[in-house]
């Protein structure tokens, strides 16, 4: 590989490793909460209301439901409005967290919703108010659940970043698909992929480690 | 204007005119849960530092019912008197002061897992807003209390049951409570632990002159601490009294069941050949409680009453230091007056008797 490629593959992975991480922290920032509205407004539940529940429930379902590469494409104005262009890897996350902010918001609901009903009624027993609840309680208690989904939601990421290369945002998929496939790069391709494996690897083997230390259940 | 007014928060408050001692007290409580009622017009008072059980089978009610004293669950009618003051009515922001004099237990003993157990027993007084120092030093406190001083630091999950509900306990006692509620509190552990925990919730009642309330499905949670016990059946209490007085004379059939393990009964072998009409040998049950159980009953039958007879199955047990007996007695012959003056003598000093039946040989 030449070394003009190779300084291209550095900045391919640096615009990835930012794509992921700036609209995976994102996702967390904005999913999370929208994870604790779906639970806590569901039947039963600390703040049960049911139309908000539903509401929340089909708009969340409705950006899961449109494809990554559309949502691309048809945030473009939106993109334009929050950072200005509609091009590059700034670009890129606007659509990136808004994909990832759903998806993420169904995963952290999943493990929200498996706290033992038995410790939400021991906490109000002992006077605590929504927020106790949700600080004491549900948080806590569900975070390794909550960290396990943020790897897989970082994981997805990396795979949805590939095809931000169609606004111009670059990253390891845009760099495999313009020098590996149409210009029979293959020491590039293979380059590419080789990162790829071992930053999904790190991602996974970090956050595991990390429900590892959290996860007091026994 | 004729309203009382609380100290603390001087929010005009309903005061209970009856009884303002009783720490709990429940008039005509119902709740139903579609079609059928958990609760059916359960009225029941609580003194200050005594234990009262409430019993009753699955489904009973027992669960509804604990849960309205703390406002977990409301009553569709009815009113809810805790230290005076009703709430069965009032908003859930209302209630959460007041939860904070009412301590619970729970059967699965519903502690945090993310928390260490020292951070579970202060975690009602993080919830009061307490500063970290006056929390840590309570806890410790009361895991001295419960005896597990050492585990202060240890996750729940590497405790056993027994030690997780005295973590329970402890978390219970936190914010110094009027009241604690124990549901099911040794419904999930084995005897020996049961024996051990129950012990502790008595020391702690005469300790700390706590009142409790309990609900149990086994009336040996009863006859161990309680001093009162209610009997719950489909959403009303059935009967009520001193434990020792239940035992010795129960009046309803869901108490004499419940009381069926632990009370003697008439030996299977034996029920099964009981016939109506004559036989060789009449088979009576002698309960006997308090004084009457005291005397030596049965040597002063056949001192007075001339005639062999046989114990069959029976004994003496002892209630709240209450000896409360059941004998299951076989009079041999078919001689009527004989029995009666058997029964008389017995009745005469103070036994309740019952012709069970006659069987045809000894058994």
């Amino acid at each position: 590989m030449s070394p003009v490629l190779f300084e291209l593959l550095l900045r391919s992975i640096w615009e990835t490793v930012l794509m992921t991480g700036a609209s995976g922290l994102i996702s967390l920032v904005f999913g999370l909460p929208l994870g604790l509205a779906l639970v806590a407004t569901d039947r039963g539940g600390i703040a049960e209301n049911l139309w908000v529940n539903r509401i929340l429930g089909a708009i969340i379902n409705g950006f899961r439901s449109v494809p990554f590469i559309i949502l691309l494409v048809a945030l473009i104005p939106l993109t334009r409005l929050i950072v200005g262009t509609s091009i590059g890897t700034w670009a890129a996350i606007v659509p990136l967290s808004i994909a990832a902010t759903p998806y993420y918001a169904r995963i952290a609901e999943v493990s929200l919703r498996e706290v033992d009903h038995g410790l939400i009624e021991a906490a109000r027993a002992m006077g605590g108010n929504r927020w106790t609840i949700i600080r004491e309680v549900l948080v806590p208690e569900a975070l390794p659940g909550i960290v396990a989904g943020f790897t897989v939601t970082l994981v997805t990421l990396v795979g949805a970043s590939a095809m931000a290369g169609a606004i111009g945002a670059g990253g390891l998929g845009d760099l495999a698909i313009r020098y590996g496939y149409q210009r029979f790069e293959t020491s590039v391709m293979v380059a590419v992929v080789v990162v790829l494996i071992v930053l999904v690897c790190g991602i996974q083997w970090i956050g595991d480690r990390l429900v590892a230390r959290l996860d007091r259940r026994g | 204007m004729n309203q009382h007014v609380t100290a603390e928060t001087g929010d005009p408050v309903a005061v209970d005119p009856a009884a303002p001692q009783d720490v709990v007290r429940l008039v005509d409580l119902k709740r139903r849960f579609g079609a059928t009622a958990a609760l059916d017009g359960v009225s029941l008072t609580v003194k200050k530092g005594e234990i009262l059980g409430i019993i009753g089978r699955s489904g009973a009610g027992k669960s509804t019912l604990i849960r309205c004293l703390n406002g977990l669950e409301r009553p569709d009618s009815g009113e809810v008197f805790i230290e005076g003051r009703e709430i069965s009515r009032l908003s859930e922001h209302e209630l959460q002061p007041l939860r904070r004099r009412i301590g619970m237990v729970f059967q699965h003993f519903n502690l945090l897992s993310a928390k260490t157990v020292e951070d579970n027993v202060a975690l009602p007084l993080k919830i009061e807003g307490r500063p970290r120092a006056e929390r840590m030093a309570r806890a410790a406190e009361l895991l001295q209390l419960v005896g597990l001083s050492e585990k202060a630091k240890a996750y729940p999950a590497s405790l056993s049951g027994g030690q997780k509900q005295r973590v329970g306990i402890a978390r219970a006692l936190a914010a110094r409570p009027a009241l604690l509620l124990s549901d099911e509190a040794t419904s999930a552990l084995d005897p020996e632990t049961t024996r051990s925990i129950l012990a502790l919730l008595k020391d702690i009642n005469s300790r700390l002159g706590l009142t409790i309330l309990l609900i149990t499905h086994e009336m040996e949670v009863i006859r161990s601490i309680a001093d009162r016990v209610a009997v719950i059946d489909a959403g009303r209490i059935v009967e009520e009294g001193a434990v020792w007085q239940v035992f010795a004379d129960p009046k309803s059939e869901i108490t004499r069941s419940l009381l069926g393990g632990i009370r003697p009964q008439l030996p299977p072998e034996i029920a099964s050949r009981l016939a109506a009409g004559e036989g060789a040998e009449t088979i009576l049950r002698i309960d006997v409680a308090g004084e009457a159980a005291r005397r030596p009953l049965l040597s002063e039958l056949s001192a007075s009453v001339p005639g062999a007879f046989r114990l069959v199955h029976g004994g003496i047990d002892h209630v709240q230091q209450q000896p409360v007996g059941t004998l299951f007695v076989a009079v041999p012959g078919a001689d009527a007056a004989h029995l009666a003056a058997v029964i008389a003598f017995l009745e005469d000093r103070g036994a309740r008797v019952e012709v069970l039946g006659h069987v045809a040989g000894p058994v």
